[in-house]
C-alpha cells in the first residue's frame, strides 16, 4: 500500500478496520472525536458495526457483550471518559474478553483541558479498575506506530483474551503524518470459548462472580500466569544513541519525540545521551534500564506530568543509579530546547 | 400417558434453587426455559443476567449466558445483538438494576429500538442486598433504608420506568403482569410469549415488567405477598399492554 497523509486518531480507526475490527462503540470527547468519526463512515462501509452509545459506560459494556460472541472490537475516548470506563475493564479483565482500547491523554485531574498530556500513567499501568489484574498498555511514539501498534494490539488481545490499551495524548491524535498501513487482515481463527447460543452442544456462560474465595483466589492466580506470560514475551521499547551513552533519558509518545530533539541538541554539544522508550508502558521495560544502571549513574526520567512513570523506573533501577525528573504536567507542551537545557544541567552534575 | 409439564429442556437438571421460597424468580425462570423451548430459539439464545438475585441464573438456564455489570444488561445485549444479529438476545433484570443504576443504559437501548427483549422482575425493593429501598419502592413501604417507609417529599415517588420507555416510537412491544397466582403465571408467560415473538420476527425492542414477589424482604408469607402484589402494588402499577406496535410494523 502507498504511504497516505493522517491524523493520529485516523490512523487508529483505519488501522483497526485492516485488523478486523468489526465493531466499535464511543462517545464522543476531546481530543479524539475524529477517531469515532472516521469509523462512523468506513467501518460502517467495510460492513462493521458503529454504533454512538449514551455514555463511555455504555460504550465499554456494548465492547463487552460484542467481544463475548467473538468479534474484535474496538472503544476510544480521552481520560476522563476512559476513568467511566474502568468497570468494563474490569469486568473484561475478569471474563478474560479480548478488546482494544484507546485514550488519547488530556489534562487532568477533573475535565482538566483539552491539550495533550500525560497524567493517566498510574491509571493505564496499575489495571485502571477495581480487582486483581493488569492491562497491557502500548504507547505509540508516531502516527506510523499508532498503525502498527493497533495491530499488535488486536493479537495480544485475542493471544492472551485480555483488555489491551493503547495510551496515547492529544497531539498523537491531532498530528498528522505519513503512514504505510499493514495490509487487511484475512481469515481470523474461530474463537472456540466465545458465545454463539449453545447449538446442540452443551450451554455456556461467562460470570465474573466467583462465591467462594478458593475458586475466586484460583482464579486470579492463573490471571497472574497470564500477566506474567505477558511480561516475559511482549516487552517492547527503543534505544535512541544509547550506544555510548552517559545519560539515559526516559520518555514514551510525544515526550519522547521531544526528548529525540533534545538529544540531538544536547549530542551537538558533546553531551553523550541517549534514550530508553518504552513501547509497552505494562509490561515495562525493567531489564533493559537494570542492565544500564550497572554503568550508566545518570538518568533522567521525563514525563507531561508529574512524575508517573517515574516510579516505574525507580522500581526497575531499584535504587542503582540517580534518577532526575522533569516533568511538565497540565496539557503544556515542552518544546526539545527546554529539555536540552536541562539535560545540560544534568551533565554539569555529572562532571562534579 | 405423556406428562402435562415435562421438565423443559432449557432448564439444568439436579440444581437446587438458591431463590427464598415463594419468590417469584423461579416461577420466571420456568416459563422463560418453557418459552425457549416453545418457540425453538433455544439453540440461538444468549441471556444477559444481573447483578441482583438472579446473578445465578446461568445456574438453572441451560443456554449460553453472559453476566453483567450491575445495570449493565441492556448494553451488553446491545453487543451482542449488533454483533450477531442472527442470535435471540434477552436481559433478565431486576428493577434496582434496571431503574435505578441502569437508567440510562434501558433508556437509550429502548429508545433506538434495540431488537432485544427485556424481563424486567419488578419487586419493589433491593433483593440480594437485603431488602434497601428501590426506585419502584411503593410511598410508605417500610425498607431497611426506609425504616419510616418511603416519603415522598425525601424519596421521590416510585418510578415508572416501563411505562416511560413504552412512550418511545422504538420500543415495539411492553406489558405489565401481575404475578400473584396461577393465573398471573399465565398472564405472565403469555406476556413473555408476546414479547419473543416481536423479536423473533424482527420487529423490534419489546420489555415485559412483572410485579413479583419477595417473601423475604416484605417480610410476609408467601400467600400474604401474593395478596399485596394483588391489592397493593397493582394500584400502584397498572397490570396491561403498555404498547403495541406490532401492527404498525408488519
Amino acid at each position: 500500500m502507498n504511504k497516505v497523509f493522517i491524523s493520529g486518531n485516523h490512523a487508529f480507526a483505519e488501522a483497526a478496520i485492516r485488523a478486523g475490527c468489526s465493531c466499535y462503540f464511543g462517545y464522543p470527547i476531546t481530543p479524539q472525536n475524529e477517531l469515532g468519526e472516521y469509523m462512523a463512515n468506513h467501518l460502517v462501509n467495510n460492513g462493521g458495526v458503529f454504533l454512538q452509545s449514551e455514555s463511555e459506560t455504555a460504550a465499554i459494556n456494548m465492547v463487552i457483550g460484542a467481544s463475548s460472541t467473538g468479534a474484535r472490537v474496538m472503544t476510544s475516548s480521552s481520560s476522563p471518559g476512559i476513568s467511566l470506563k474502568q468497570e468494563g475493564i474490569s469486568f473484561l479483565a475478569g471474563f478474560e474478553l479480548p478488546a482494544v482500547i484507546v485514550n488519547v491523554m488530556r489534562g487532568g485531574p477533573g475535565l482538566g483541558n483539552i491539550a495533550p498530556a500525560q497524567g493517566d500513567y498510574f491509571q493505564a499501568t496499575r489495571g485502571g479498575g477495581h480487582g486483581d489484574y493488569r492491562t497491557p498498555v502500548l504507547a505509540p511514539g508516531s502516527v506510523q506506530e499508532i498503525a502498527d501498534l493497533t495491530f499488535e494490539a488486536f493479537s495480544i488481545a485475542d493471544r492472551y483474551r485480555t483488555p489491551v490499551m493503547i495510551l496515547g495524548d492529544g497531539m498523537m491524535g491531532q498530528m498528522k503524518e505519513p503512514v504505510v498501513f499493514p495490509d487487511f487482515v484475512k481469515d481470523l481463527p474461530e474463537k472456540e470459548w466465545a458465545l454463539k447460543g449453545r447449538g446442540t452442544g452443551k450451554s455456556r456462560y461467562m460470570a465474573s462472580l466467583i462465591l467462594d474465595p478458593l475458586e475466586m483466589e484460583r482464579h486470579n492466580w492463573k490471571l497472574m500466569r497470564k500477566y506474567g506470560e505477558i511480561e516475559k514475551n511482549e516487552v517492547r521499547y527503543e534505544s535512541f544513541m544509547t550506544d555510548d551513552a552517559d545519560i539515559i533519558v526516559i520518555a514514551y509518545g510525544t515526550a519522547a519525540r521531544i526528548a529525540k530533539g533534545a538529544i540531538k541538541r544536547a549530542r551537538g554539544d558533546g553531551i553523550r545521551a541517549g534514550l530508553i522508550r518504552p513501547i509497552t508502558l505494562w509490561p515495562f521495560p525493567k531489564k533493559v534500564l537494570l542492565d544500564f544502571a550497572s554503568h550508566i549513574s545518570r538518568f533522567i526520567v521525563f514525563e507531561m506530568s508529574t512524575g508517573q512513570m517515574l516510579e516505574d523506573v525507580q522500581l526497575a533501577i531499584a535504587g542503582k543509579a540517580e534518577i532526575a525528573f522533569h516533568g511538565r504536567p497540565g496539557g503544556v507542551i515542552p518544546t526539545p530546547a527546554e529539555f536540552a537545557r536541562y539535560i545540560y544541567r544534568e551533565n554539569q552534575k555529572l562532571k562534579k | 400417558m405423556k406428562l402435562k409439564n415435562d421438565w423443559p429442556k432449557y432448564y439444568k437438571k439436579d440444581v437446587v434453587s438458591h431463590y427464598c421460597p415463594g419468590c417469584g424468580h423461579g416461577i420466571v425462570h420456568r416459563i422463560v426455559a418453557e418459552l425457549l423451548e416453545e418457540m425453538q430459539v433455544g439453540e440461538r439464545a444468549i441471556c444477559v443476567n444481573p447483578a441482583g438475585c438472579a446473578v445465578l441464573a446461568y445456574l438453572y438456564f441451560d443456554i449460553d449466558m453472559l453476566e453483567s455489570a450491575h445495570g449493565r444488561g441492556t448494553a451488553m445485549a446491545t453487543g451482542i445483538k449488533r454483533a450477531r444479529p442472527d442470535l435471540f438476545v434477552f436481559t433478565y433484570q431486576g428493577d434496582g438494576d434496571l431503574s435505578a443504576i441502569g437508567t440510562a443504559e434501558t433508556i437509550h437501548s429502548a429508545n433506538r429500538g434495540e431488537h432485544i427483549t427485556v424481563i424486567f422482575i419488578n419487586n419493589a425493593v433491593y433483593g440480594m442486598t437485603g431488602g434497601q429501598m428501590a426506585p419502584t419502592t411503593l410511598i410508605g413501604q417500610e425498607t431497611t433504608t426506609s425504616p419510616l417507609g418511603r416519603n415522598p417529599a425525601l424519596e421521590g415517588y416510585p418510578l415508572h420506568i416501563t411505562d416511560l420507555v413504552a412512550t418511545f416510537r422504538g420500543v415495539i412491544y411492553a406489558e405489565r403482569v401481575s404475578l400473584d397466582g396461577p393465573a398471573g403465571v399465565t398472564r405472565t408467560k403469555k406476556a413473555i410469549r408476546n414479547a419473543f415473538q416481536t423479536q423473533i420476527d424482527g420487529l423490534g425492542y419489546s420489555i415485559v415488567e412483572i410485579l413479583s414477589a419477595c417473601p423475604t424482604n416484605w417480610k410476609m408469607s408467601p400467600v400474604d405477598s401474593f395478596s399485596w402484589i394483588k391489592n397493593e402494588m397493582t394500584r400502584e402499577y397498572t397490570p396491561g399492554v403498555l404498547t403495541d406496535k406490532r401492527g404498525d410494523k408488519k
